[in-house]
C-alpha cells in the first residue's frame, strides 16, 4: 500500500465549502507547503479550524475563508496575526470563537463519534453569547448547567510531521504533538506532509514507535516535503523564521498580502519558494526558540 | 534574615508583590504569562512555596524554574515530566493551577478581555488575540491579574467589550454556581496591589506602592475601588529576594518591562 501523493494531488481533494482542520500551534509545525498550495488553488468558502497562526492569516487574506473556528490566531513573538486582524476588522469572515480547551473537546467529540462533550468552559463569558449555536444544557446527574461543546467534524485535516512511511505511519519527534492526533482522528481525510519518508522498519528501532500518536488508518495521504513547515518551526529539526515573519508582518502595513504572494507564492513551485527564502539548508539551520 | 532593600526598581517591586499571589496556593502549577509574572511565580517557587510546579513554557514540567533570560538551549533544565499543551488542559480542569495573566481590559466584576476591542462583535475595531484559554482557566482555577500600566483604559467603566473570563457578575452566574466559586487572586499594577474581596466582590485596595497616593489609584480606575481607612505601603523586596531575582534574570530583561524602568520608591 502506498499513500504517497503530491501536494497538488492533496489540494485537488479539497473542495469549496469544506471544513478543514490545520495542525500545529501558532507559529509551530504548520503544514505551510500545503497552505501555499491552497493559496495557489481556486478553492474558496472554507471553514478553518485551527490553533491559528500565519496559516489562518494567509488563507483569510487570500479570500479562501468563509468562517474561522478559533481560540486565538497569533504569531507568538508577534502577538497579533496581521492579516487575520484585518479580516476580522473588516467584518469579512464569520467566526466561532471558543476557548483553546473547547476546541480540543470538539475535536475529541468528532473523533469519538459523540455529538458533544459537556464542559464548564465558557459559562459566565461572552463565548456562550457570541456563539448562538453553542447550547447550554442541564445535566441528568447534577443541578448545574453545562456547555455542550459540539463535535468539530472535519472534512479534511492538514498536518506536518517529522517522519512518515508510505503507508501513513507518522512520527512527531518534537517535544509536543499539540492537538495533531485529534485533528487526524476528527477528519474524514487526513493529509500529512513529512520532513522525511522512511522505511517501515525505521519505527521498529529503539523507541521510535513511541513517537507515533495515531494509527496509519487515520492517515489518507503522505507528501514528502522537507522544510515544508517553513516559516513555522518543526522542532527539533528547525525553529521558526523570525525575519521572515517580520517581513510578512510588514506586508500588512505596506505592499499588502498581494505583495507577499508575488514575492513568495504566486507562480512559484515549493522548490522555488524554498530558494526565495534562502534554500532548504537555511530553513533547516533556523535556530530553535528558547523560552 | 530578611533585609528590606533600599534600591530596587518598580519591576522588582511588582515581582515580589506578585509572588505573594502564589504563597498559600500549595502544590499547583504556577503560570506567569509574560516576563514579570513568570519571575513572580518563579520567585515564589524558589522561596516560600517550594511545592509549586512550573513548565518550561514548552512541553515539560520543571522541578526548578528556568531563568527567564540568558539561556541558549533547553540543555540541562530540570525536567520532571512531559507536559505538552494537551496535558495542560488536564491540569487546568483539575483546578490545580494558579495563573497570573495580563488582560487588556478588566471590569468591576473582575471579568477580563484579551479578545477584541470596540466596534461590534462581527466587526471589532481592534482584533486582539481571541479568548485563548481564559474561559476555561477562569472557571477552573484561581487567576491573578498583572497590569503594567494602571489606567481607565484597562480598568474600564462598563463591562469588558468581550468578556473572556468569568468574574463576579451575578447576571452571568451560571446555574448551580455561587459567586464564591470564582477565584480571583491578587491584582498587581504599577501603582498598587488590589483584590476582588471587597463588598460584594468589588475591587479593593490592599497596598500602595511607595510614593503613590490613593487618589492616583482612584483616578486611574474606571469604577469604584474600595479604599480601607488605613492603606499600607507595599512591602519592599528584601535583599535576599533581589538576589534570587538576579539569578532568575541574569540579563536583566526585567528592566525593559515597565516603561522607563522607574525606581520602586517614587516618593
Amino acid at each position: 500500500m502506498s499513500k504517497v501523493l503530491s501536494a497538488q494531488e492533496v489540494v485537488a481533494q479539497i473542495e469549496d465549502g469544506m471544513t478543514i482542520g490545520i495542525g500545529g500551534w501558532g507559529p509551530r509545525r504548520k503544514p505551510m507547503a500545503l497552505i501555499r498550495e491552497l493559496l495557489r488553488s481556486d478553492v474558496k468558502d472554507l471553514t478553518v479550524v485551527a490553533y491559528g497562526g500565519a496559516d489562518v492569516g494567509m488563507l483569510c487574506a487570500a479570500g479562501k475563508v468563509k468562517k474561522v473556528v478559533f481560540a486565538f490566531v497569533s504569531l507568538d513573538f508577534i502577538p497579533l496575526e496581521p492579516f487575520f486582524r484585518k479580516a476580522r476588522q473588516s467584518g469579512s469572515i464569520e467566526t466561532m470563537e471558543i476557548d483553546e480547551g473547547m476546541m480540543l473537546l470538539g475535536l475529541r467529540a468528532a473523533s469519538w463519534g459523540v455529538p458533544y462533550i459537556p464542559t464548564q468552559i465558557g459559562l459566565g463569558t461572552d463565548v456562550i453569547k457570541v456563539n448562538p449555536d453553542l447550547k447550554v444544557i442541564d445535566s441528568p446527574y447534577d443541578n448545574k448547567e453545562w456547555v455542550a461543546m459540539p463535535a468539530l467534524k472535519l472534512d479534511v485535516s492538514l498536518l506536518h510531521v517529522d517522519r512518515a512511511d508510505k503507508r501513513g505511519v507518522c512520527q512527531i519527534k518534537g517535544p509536543d504533538m499539540y492537538m495533531d492526533e485529534w485533528f487526524a482522528r476528527a477528519a474524514d481525510k487526513t493529509f500529512v506532509t513529512a520532513e522525511e519518508i522512511v522505511e517501515t522498519d525505521f519505527f521498529a528501532q529503539g523507541d521510535e514507535a513511541r513517537y507515533v500518536f495515531w494509527e496509519r488508518s487515520m492517515t489518507t495521504g503522505v507528501t514528502h516535503i522537507p522544510g515544508g513547515a517553513h516559516p513555522t518551526s518543526c522542532s527539533p529539526a528547525y525553529g521558526f523564521d523570525v525575519p521572515h515573519f517580520k517581513e510578512y508582518n510588514g506586508f500588512a502595513k505596506e505592499g499588502g498580502f498581494e505583495g507577499y504572494m508575488d514575492k513568495y507564492v504566486t507562480g512559484k513551485t515549493e522548490a522555488e519558494y524554498q530558494q526565495a527564502v534562502g534554500g532548504l539548508d537555511a530553513i533547516q539551520a533556523t535556530p530553535l526558540p528558547v523560552y | 534574615m530578611s533585609t528590606p532593600a533600599k534600591d530596587y526598581t518598580l519591576a522588582e517591586l511588582m515581582i515580589t508583590a506578585g509572588a505573594e499571589a502564589f504563597r498559600n496556593e500549595g502544590e499547583v502549577l504556577a503560570t506567569g504569562i509574560g516576563m514579570l509574572p513568570r519571575l513572580a511565580a518563579s520567585l515564589a517557587m524558589k522561596t516560600f512555596n517550594q511545592d509549586l510546579m512550573m513548565t518550561d513554557s514548552e512541553a515539560y514540567l520543571l522541578s526548578e524554574p528556568n531563568p527567564v533570560t540568558g539561556r541558549k538551549s533547553h540543555e540541562g533544565q530540570k525536567s520532571e515530566t512531559w507536559m505538552g499543551f494537551s496535558r495542560i488542559f488536564d491540569n487546568v480542569w483539575s483546578g490545580k493551577r494558579h495563573a497570573m495573566v495580563g488582560p487588556t481590559q478588566i471590569d468591576r466584576f473582575g471579568q477580563s478581555n484579551i479578545s477584541a476591542l470596540g466596534g461590534t462583535y462581527e466587526q471589532p475595531k481592534v482584533m486582539m488575540l481571541g479568548v485563548r484559554g481564559f474561559p476555561g482557566n477562569s472557571i477552573s482555577h484561581p487567576n491573578s491579574f498583572f497590569v503594567p500600566s494602571h489606567s481607565t483604559k484597562t480598568f474600564v467603566a462598563g463591562e469588558c467589550d468581550m468578556v473572556a473570563s468569568i468574574g463576579y457578575n451575578p447576571e452571568r452566574l451560571p446555574k448551580g454556581y455561587e459567586l464564591d466559586d470564582v477565584k480571583i487572586g491578587l491584582v498587581i499594577t504599577d501603582l498598587c496591589v488590589m483584590d476582588f474581596n471587597g463588598t460584594n466582590h468589588g475591587l479593593r485596595l490592599l497596598s500602595l506602592h511607595p510614593g503613590i497616593t490613593t487618589e492616583q489609584v482612584v483616578e486611574n480606575t474606571g469604577f469604584e475601588v474600595e479604599v480601607p481607612a488605613d492603606v499600607p505601603t507595599t512591602a519592599a523586596p528584601t535583599e535576599e529576594q533581589l538576589e534570587i531575582i538576579r539569578q532568575l534574570d541574569p540579563k536583566e530583561g526585567r528592566a525593559y518591562q515597565i516603561k522607563g524602568n522607574p525606581a520602586g520608591d517614587r516618593s
